[in-house]
């Protein structure tokens, strides 16, 4: 089947398996590969995007089901050159270590900043509840998260601390 | 603007290097490699843990219309590759022939276009079982009418791999003979999985025409795995490239070779196109390596008034259908015999025994740094154990006992030596971090209101680094590991490792090795690793030896750059090598400091046409193979607070000190993150996790819904603190940090769940505290170890 899907803005028309789980849409088929994929029973959450802004795990969507939604991910935090205080607070605050859990923690962390600003330690933890974190223990996570509400429009020395964007 | 200290020049809180690419989505795991022609495979496995294959129809699937090609044992088997060879000298089916030994075991490979196609097929393909009796107890696997597992090794007619032992036995019982006081239990230290976020998985790609493998896998150890494949597969070493690219935690999941690998190989090579394997979550829980399932009894003995006087311990190892354990060859059990933790004792004996069950293999992983985790968990129980005897104070008598640092180098009663520690001052500082008196206050006022409040202690003597190459090896291959230093005109250096960073930071931690030795920024070194052809060979990242072993490669290599940079100096001043000094980045002639040369300036001067003295080549670069002399020994004091709810048995862990020593401290911040990670680890192993089986074999944890890892609300905010005690032995005197806190932080918890419990009576609870076995326990149905 024929599908379109708005991914980072743009709009994606492929031929795909009405099966197609929007996690493969986005890997396989786009080549975003900053979303993951780590378990088959939806509770690890390195598959979590945004749909409409909202964080869902894209494995257990269904990519016919994405159209007409707008798709965020990973790829789609940076605007212009400059990283989403997200991005530079997980830099900051070591948020990350194999960073394969990483790109589904900053898309709930972005969703729950757009919802609420000022968030408590609890309420990050809350938010965050339905991911898995192998390496950090989370602590670094939330003070990532934290960094972020407190720097709302940091970003332009980010690039600085960490290093170019990838070609 | 930036400071030093956020900046450093060498040691100090850098920011990682490598968050540029990770916090843009732009890391390469090996599941993001996409290659032209890229075909798919998928592994099928047995439902059965032990069951003899009488046939395997495979022709449905073949006719799949995009399946391109479908592996069973008897196909391997005509290759000579039906069987390969684990890491413990044993041999692995990789697809089974005769029997399946444990449910999930490899039985054919399907290739075909795409995942999801690959997977339809599977299930076209018909296998037809039977069943047989099965041994998943590992005490009744040494039974006389247990199941022959592994009736495929000549002669074999029961289920014992080795019996091993360290220590002094007669010395041993003599002890406990005398000893006033001495303390037995049972304990289970039960099966869990590492689990990383990343499953395994591998891409292979076949040249026919240069005979030549290129393999992208999820490996800990690039450079051990090419010499293995080229030892299975027969393929010429030379030809054989193995790259890990970006790898999503590893925790020992990705030391071992599976086969899953060797399928995607083989299967690469008859399809003529390059094909990707990546197993499932169900898989990875399944059958990649475990970790522990140690069924140990251990006593201690000790006198009246509080003298730990010898440690004794019998272990039942099960490890699963096939010995396939990394670890070195001489230690069949691999560190264990580091239970005398870190007491001074008159004697300590312990035997093991290994034993073949209707389980997946492994065994050693999940950053336990080769089974130092059994031994600290076990030791730490019995010291708890005997305070509850002698109604002592666990603190106290640690304290009392702990090996006082004059006697460093200690020699261990059973044989290593410990190379530094200052024990003492680190439990009093986690003592005071915690405010251990208000805390035991605190508890007793709860105790009154029936509140059940624990507070556990754990003190441990890590044993990380292995070598030294001539007592240790993984088939052979001496456990050393080299770097190689390049300095380019301009000053900018690029450093090869042969280790393997799975999420420790080895681009950043080893820069910053490299810039404290030369003097030159961080940013100006390029760490190269994760690649066998652009790296130097070396045995990997495990057992937490990246920094132990490689990175006393990357000091040493910079210092033999630094030393040929000063005769080059000499050269450029024209002053005698021996007038030189040397300052961070720069020699200059001693008594005249404006007389000197930056390492810049004499990168490009050696790449130049500066006269250097006879006999003296051109340029800085340098190599070194690092053979360790000992051993490192981290050390930490950890202190848990517990909150137990009467009514469910539900654990809490409100609190967690940690004070670590590994020594000089290259990047506190990784360092801190890597504790941090270890001790939810810690929760997640003594509250939570377990991979169980019912009496048929069938697996019990095999998705994330049943096998429970913590997530943000499980784990409390960490208070970390350190001491540092450097090793005398390490080139900068750093020890390793990675595993420590997975060694450490499960005796502390399960200490504080039983002090918790003590209004019950409780003495003992096997992990996983859950709350139906908290409040088992507390009804006085403890569940007994197997
Ligand atoms: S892949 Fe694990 S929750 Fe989606
Ligand atoms: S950084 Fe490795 S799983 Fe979170």
């Amino acid at each position: 089947m024929q599908v379109t899907v708005s991914v980072n803005g743009e709009e994606r028309a492929r031929e795909i398996e009405p099966r197609l789980l929007l996690v493969h849409f986005l890997r396989d088929v786009l080549g975003l590969t900053g979303t993951h994929w780590g378990c088959d029973t939806s509770n690890c959450g390195t598959c979590v995007v945004l749909m409409d802004g909202r964080p869902v795990k894209s494995c257990t969507v269904l990519a016919a089901s994405a159209a007409g939604h707008e798709i965020t991910t990973v790829e789609g935090l940076e605007r212009d050159g400059v990283l989403d205080p997200v991005q530079q607070g997980f830099h900051e605050e070591h948020g990350l270590q194999c960073g394969f859990c990483t790109p589904g923690m900053m898309l709930t962390a972005r969703a729950l900043l757009d919802e609420n600003p000022n968030p408590s330690e609890a309420e990050i933890r809350e938010a965050i509840s339905g991911q898995i974190c192998r390496c950090t223990g989370y602590a670094t996570i939330v003070r990532s998260i934290r960094w972020a509400a407190e720097h709302p429009a940091a970003a332009g020395a980010a690039a600085e601390t960490a290093g170019e964007a990838a070609p | 603007m930036s400071t030093t200290e956020e900046r450093p020049i060498g040691f100090g809180r850098l920011k990682r290097k490598e968050d540029a690419r990770f916090i843009r989505g732009q890391g390469r795991y090996v599941d993001d490699v996409q290659l032209p022609g890229m075909l798919h495979g998928a592994v099928l496995r047995s439902p059965y843990a032990h069951a003899r294959i009488v046939s395997i129809d495979v022709s449905a699937a073949q006719q799949h219309p995009k399946v391109h090609a479908v592996l069973t044992g008897r196909d391997l088997d005509g290759l000579g590759l039906a069987w390969m060879p684990t890491l413990s000298m044993d041999t692995q089916a990789v697809l089974a022939t005769d029997k399946v030994r444990f449910q999930g075991q490899e039985v054919a490979f399907v290739i075909a276009d795409d995942r999801y196609a690959a997977r339809d097929a599977l299930e076209l393909i018909d296998v037809d079982y039977e069943p047989l009796p099965v041994v998943v107890n590992a005490r009744r696997a040494l039974d006389a009418d247990a199941p022959v597992i592994r009736d495929d090794l000549e002669g074999k007619a029961d289920n014992r791999i080795f019996d091993w032992e360290a220590g002094d036995r007669a010395a041993t019982d003599a002890v406990f003979a005398r000893a006033d006081v001495v303390v037995s239990e049972e304990m289970l230290y039960p099966r869990v999985h590492p689990a990383p976020m990343e499953t395994c998985g591998a891409v292979a790609d076949y040249d026919a025409v240069e005979g030549s493998l290129t393999l992208w896998s999820t490996t800990q150890a690039p450079h051990a795995h090419r010499t293995l494949f080229a030892l299975v597969a027969r393929l010429p070493e030379q030809k054989i490239r193995v790259i890990a690219p970006d790898i999503g935690g590893g925790f020992g999941n990705k030391v071992g070779i599976y086969p899953g690998y060797v399928c995607a190989v083989v299967g690469s090579i008859v399809t003529g196109r390059p094909v990707k394997w990546m197993e499932d979550r169900s898989e990875n829980l399944m059958a990649t390596s475990f970790a522990r399932d140690y069924v140990m009894r251990g006593s201690i003995a000790a006198t009246r008034d509080g003298r730990i006087l010898a440690v004794r311990v019998d272990v039942i190892a099960d490890h699963g259908a096939f010995n396939a354990t990394a670890q070195p060859t001489k230690y069949p059990a691999g560190f264990f015999h580091v239970f005398t933790g870190s007491y001074e004792l008159e004697a300590a004996h312990c035997a093991v025994t290994g034993v073949y069950t209707n389980k997946a293999p492994g065994g050693v992983a999940y950053a336990c740094s080769f089974r130092v985790t059994e031994a600290v968990y076990l030791v730490e129980r019995m010291v708890d154990l005997l305070a509850r005897e002698l109604d002592a104070d666990p603190a106290q008598l640690r304290l009392a006992n702990l090996i006082r640092p004059d006697r460093f180098p200690y020699e261990a009663k059973t044989g290593w030596v410990y190379d530094s520690g200052d024990y003492e001052t680190a439990l009093r500082k986690a003592l005071e971090m915690a405010g251990y008196e208000q805390l035991r206050a605190e508890q007793a006022e709860r105790r009154e209101r029936g509140e059940l409040m624990g507070i556990g202690l754990g003190f441990f003597t890590e044993a990380v680094g292995a070598g030294p190459r001539k007592h240790m090896d993984i088939l052979g291959l001496g456990m050393a590991d080299a770097a190689e230093l390049r300095v380019h005109p301009t000053g900018k250096a690029q450093l090869g490792i042969s280790v393997q960073t799975q999420g420790q930071g080895h681009e950043t931690t080893f820069a910053q090795i490299v810039a404290q030795e030369l003097g030159i920024p961080p940013e100006d070194v390029e760490v190269v690793h994760g690649d066998t052809d652009r790296t130097p060979f070396g045995l990997g990242t495990y057992g937490s030896r990246s920094t132990p072993v490689s990175g006393a490669a990357a000091a040493v290599v910079a210092r033999k750059v630094r030393d040929k940079a000063r005769v080059v100096a000499s050269a450029m001043l024209e002053v005698s090598a021996d007038d030189l000094e040397w300052e961070r980045g720069r020699w200059f002639v001693r008594g005249d400091p404006d007389q000197g040369a930056t390492i810049q300036e004499i990168a490009m001067a050696a790449h130049g046409t500066v006269e250097l003295p006879k006999g003296v080549e051109a340029g800085l670069d340098s190599e070194t193979v690092y053979d360790p002399p000992n051993l490192t020994f981290p050390f930490g004091a950890y202190l848990c607070v517990v909150d137990v709810d009467p009514g469910t048995g539900k654990v809490t862990v409100r609190r967690f000190v940690a004070v670590d020593d590994c020594g000089t401290r290259i990047n506190p911040i990784i360092i801190e993150g890597q504790v941090h990670g270890g001790l939810a680890d810690g929760v997640g192993m003594a509250l939570m996790e377990l991979i169980a089986f019912d009496e048929d074999g069938n697996c019990l944890g095999g998705s994330l819904m049943d096998y429970l890892i913590p997530t943000a609300l499980e784990v409390p905010d960490w208070e970390t603190g350190f001491t540092v005690t450097p090793s005398p032995h390490h080139p900068i005197g750093a020890k390793g940090i990675g595993e420590s806190a997975t060694v450490g932080s499960p005796p502390a918890i399960v200490n504080a769940v039983v002090d918790a419990l003590r209004p019950y009576g409780v003495r003992h609870v096997d992990m996983p505290c859950t709350p139906s076995r908290v409040w088992e326990a507390m009804q006085g149905r403890g569940a007994p170890p197997q």
